[in-house]
């Protein structure tokens, strides 16, 4: 008997250790795991769990809190495999911990260089996982793959010199048996890239630079040496298309960001999605959102992939779904790039339509100058990086947006020194604060944050969820029509994904600034998402 | 009337821009340098800049720095062994902060009269004016309005002015006034101190704080006028320049 015993959890810990590509790439069928960064390799955020319904929602319940000793933005989205939750404790800890109690196995810890520069939050959204091992990308820009066991570093790399501003702040990818992740640094004249480490041994497989080199196609589109400072950098995790084999990634706003002045042309790839052979790195097709941006409109928000029948049309076809930091929701086909469908979801006044290509044409005066101009979105844009999400359950979109929100864009000299910023000025808020540190005295026609559910098939919104402060929150959807997201404000909450109906909510106190997430243990679902600095864990009344 | 008001516009947009050092700054750039200067330095600068021994910014006097660049350093490294800390804002905004410091020699022939008297002020404060019905200084006075124990720290004479003869000026977020009706009816008029999507907090005319679900007030509007009345018949210019006096002496209260 007790040899029959050992042997039986030595089985299960063997197990437990095992996560196959094979299994990460049909993530659907496991959905009390979460084993990627987005859920899955579509990114759509939707879950299969259905024993949280709009009928038993009221009765979620606080299991379990993880207070993380750090004050920085909580941006990570956990992982769940077996029976452990592998997530971050900022800047760049790696925590083990039991799903169901919230006690923690290990912790690695992580003492960026001081050299490290990341421009807006010295943090990471969390790690990836195959195999035995657990991959970290580091703000002083290093690739670490942990032992998932004990928290162990295997092999750690410089993915590129943090004193000169590049960082890692996204969670890594795994796509067969390479770890890819980009690098941030945008506000740094860094040159963006994408890099596939081979995930045994850490090795580089390949890289893609986003902004292409001399005599590569695409370097035309930089006037000069702009290229070679021109920023483009990558900051959240990208989704993969096995059928295709493609990665799709957003890349970040050239630089320097507000004054253009120096770049002239479209300066790709910065604000578009490319689309890349996972085996090879190789661009295999493109597209721009923002072509020769000044107005900080980075496009790294999560591609969302999705099969749907566009009107018109009989036969069901492979899209993305974006809704871009530019104020436009985007329904592009994901085999060959091709611009499908293009429409504001928030107040647009820097394009007014799209030639027959889908390239966005410019309003001649919604150009950054000295005196400043008013553009809306403002600089934070109609919505960010938080993560969207689709419910094939519903057939819609759901985006976390700002409305009514703009800024005035002021242009002034930049000067590129090495490892320092390089905007060329910035933008300015129109009016005094209406949301200053924990006070709120906003009256309507300011700006405000909602969840925004649209049509994808025509880019129509269907219902609002309004909120009375903007919002860093990502979004989640269940096959049981609901939808969980949170604000600004520290409250968590559930909708009805079909109608934007109020059905549960919980004030936690802090900013919701991170996707929620969803798993299952022994047959319990749980949700969990962070505010303020902790992760909250929540399942029904027993 | 309407070209007359766009002359209006153009001519005090283009008073707005100050040239100095070769860069020319925006009326947007100043308003957000004013904002963060009281946020981050007018408790050791002063209002009027002049607060440390050697540095006076209204009379342009910046002993460590010559170029607007210079400043930038200096707000981004502060001064070691001073009291003069780092600021961790981002460089645009640095910047304003700049533009502001810049537009303060603009100013600087707003003083008061000669004659001027706190003293005297502080008598209309609390009595002619009625300023203390709505207003509280140094522990007198009701909580309802804005708490004037600091005004002194806060603001320039010309803004005090303004205050006075136009409140509908400029109304500051944070001094907003909202209409509330209850589900009973009852309509309460009040400060807003803080709101939620789900709720709302004020401090109403019979200083009480409250706070309300949103779902169980009929009516939850803003009041866009201020309550307070213009000064500028109900005192006469001296007696403006007295109670400005006053104001300007409120320098706020020791924390017990």
């Amino acid at each position: 008997m007790k040899k029959l015993l050992i042997f039986a959890f030595a089985t299960a810990a063997a197990a437990s250790a095992q996560v196959g590509f094979d299994r990460i790439v049909q993530a659907e069928k496991e959905p009390q795991n979460w084993l990627t960064y987005s859920g899955n390799f579509n990114s759509q955020r939707y879950s299969k769990l259905t024993q949280i319904t709009p009928d038993n929602v009221k009765n979620l319940e606080l299991q379990w809190v993880y207070q993380a000793h750090s004050v920085e933005k909580y941006e990570a989205t956990p992982l769940v495999v077996d029976g452990v939750m592998y997530t971050i404790q900022n800047p760049d800890d790696v925590v083990a911990l039991d799903p169901v109690t919230g006690r923690i196995f290990w912790t690695f810890s992580w003492t960026p260089s001081p050299d490290s520069r990341p421009c807006c939050g010295r943090l990471s959204r969390g790690v990836a996982i195959l195999g035995d091992k657990v991959f970290l990308g580091t703000i002083d820009a290093h690739l670490i793959a942990l032992d998932a066991r004990n928290g162990k570093p295997v092999w750690n790399v410089e993915v590129d010199k943090a004193a000169d501003g590049y960082a890692v702040t996204h969670a890594p990818l795994v796509i067969k048996d390479k770890v890819i992740v980009g690098v941030a640094g945008g506000e740094y004249g860094i040159r963006g890239h994408i890099d596939a480490y081979d995930a045994a041994t850490g090795k580089r497989v390949w890289r893609f630079y986003t902004i292409p080199g001399a005599g590569e196609k695409g370097n035309e589109t930089w006037a000069g040496d702009s290229w070679k400072t021109g920023g483009a950098s990558v900051w959240v995790t990208g989704s993969y298309d096995p059928d295709l084999n493609l990665t799709y990634w957003g890349i970040g706003n050239p630089g320097p960001d507000w004054n253009g002045d120096h770049r002239a042309g479209d300066n790709l790839y910065s604000d578009s999605v490319v689309a890349l052979d996972a085996d090879t790195g190789v661009l295999k097709w493109h597209y721009q959102f923002s072509p020769h941006d000044e107005f900080d409109y980075d496009s790294v928000q999560v591609p969302v992939l999705a099969d749907i029948q566009m009107p018109g049309t009989s036969r069901v076809r492979k899209v993305m779904l974006w809704g871009n930091r530019n104020g436009l929701f985007y329904v592009i086909d994901r085999t060959t790039g091709q611009f499908l469908l293009g429409k504001p979801f928030v107040k647009v006044t820097w394009m007014n339509g799209f030639d027959e290509r889908g390239r966005p044409m410019k309003v001649p005066q919604a150009q950054s100058n000295r005196e400043g101009t008013l553009i809306y979105p403002g600089n934070q844009g109609g919505t960010n990086w938080y993560n969207p999400s689709f419910s094939p359950a519903t057939g819609l979109f759901y985006i976390p947006a700002w409305e009514d929100y703009s800024s005035f864009f002021v242009k002034q000299d930049a000067e590129y020194v090495k490892g320092q910023t390089f905007g060329g000025g910035g933008p300015r808020n129109v009016t005094p604060p209406v949301v200053a540190g924990n006070f709120n005295y906003r009256k309507d026609g300011e700006q405000y944050g909602v969840i925004r559910a649209i049509d994808p098939k025509t880019g129509e919104k269907k219902w609002d969820f309004p909120m009375s402060d903007v919002t860093d929150a990502g979004i989640m959807t269940t096959a049981t029509n609901l939808l969980f997201s949170g604000g600004r404000e520290g409250y968590f909450f559930a909708l009805d994904a079909r109608n934007g109906k109020l059905l549960w909510k919980a004030a936690l106190g802090g900013r919701v600034s991170s996707g929620p997430m969803t798993y299952s243990i022994n047959g319990r679902q749980y949700v969990a998402v962070c505010a303020g600095s902790a992760l909250f864990v929540y399942a029904l009344r027993q | 009337m309407r070209k007359i008001i766009l002359a209006l516009i153009m001519a005090g947009s283009l008073a707005a821009q100050h040239e100095l050092g070769g860069t020319t700054y925006t009326k947007t750039d100043i308003d957000i340098g004013n904002r963060l200067y009281i946020a981050n330095c007018i408790y050791c600068h002063g209002p009027d800049g002049d607060q440390i021994a050697g540095v006076d910014f209204t009379h342009a006097k910046f002993p460590r720095s010559r170029s607007d660049d210079d400043i930038v350093k200096i707000l981004r490294n502060g001064i070691p062994g001073t009291g003069m800390p780092a600021q961790t804002m981002p460089e645009p905004q640095l910047r304003t902060i700049v533009a502001y410091l810049r537009s303060l020699p603009a100013a600087a022939g707003q003083v008061l009269p000669a004659g001027a008297d706190a003293s005297r002020g502080k008598i209309l404060f609390l009595g002619k004016g009625q300023c203390i019905n709505c207003h509280r200084a140094q522990g007198v006075g009701s909580y309802f309005g804005p708490d004037l124990s600091d005004i002194g720290m806060l603001r320039r004479v010309v803004e005090l002015d303004q205050s006075l003869s136009d409140p509908n000026a400029v109304i500051m977020p944070e001094n907003r006034m909202f209409r509330a009706v209850t589900a009973d009816g009852t309509t309460l008029t009040g400060r807003i101190l803080n709101q939620d999507t789900f709720t709302v907090q004020l401090i109403d005319s019979k200083e009480r704080l409250l706070s309300f679900q949103r779902s169980e007030l009929k009516q939850f509007s803003p009041i866009d006028r201020s309550p307070m009345p213009s000064y500028k018949d109900k005192l006469t210019a001296a007696e403006r320049a007295d109670l400005i006096a006053y104001l300007m002496s409120l320098k706020g209260i020791s924390q017990p």
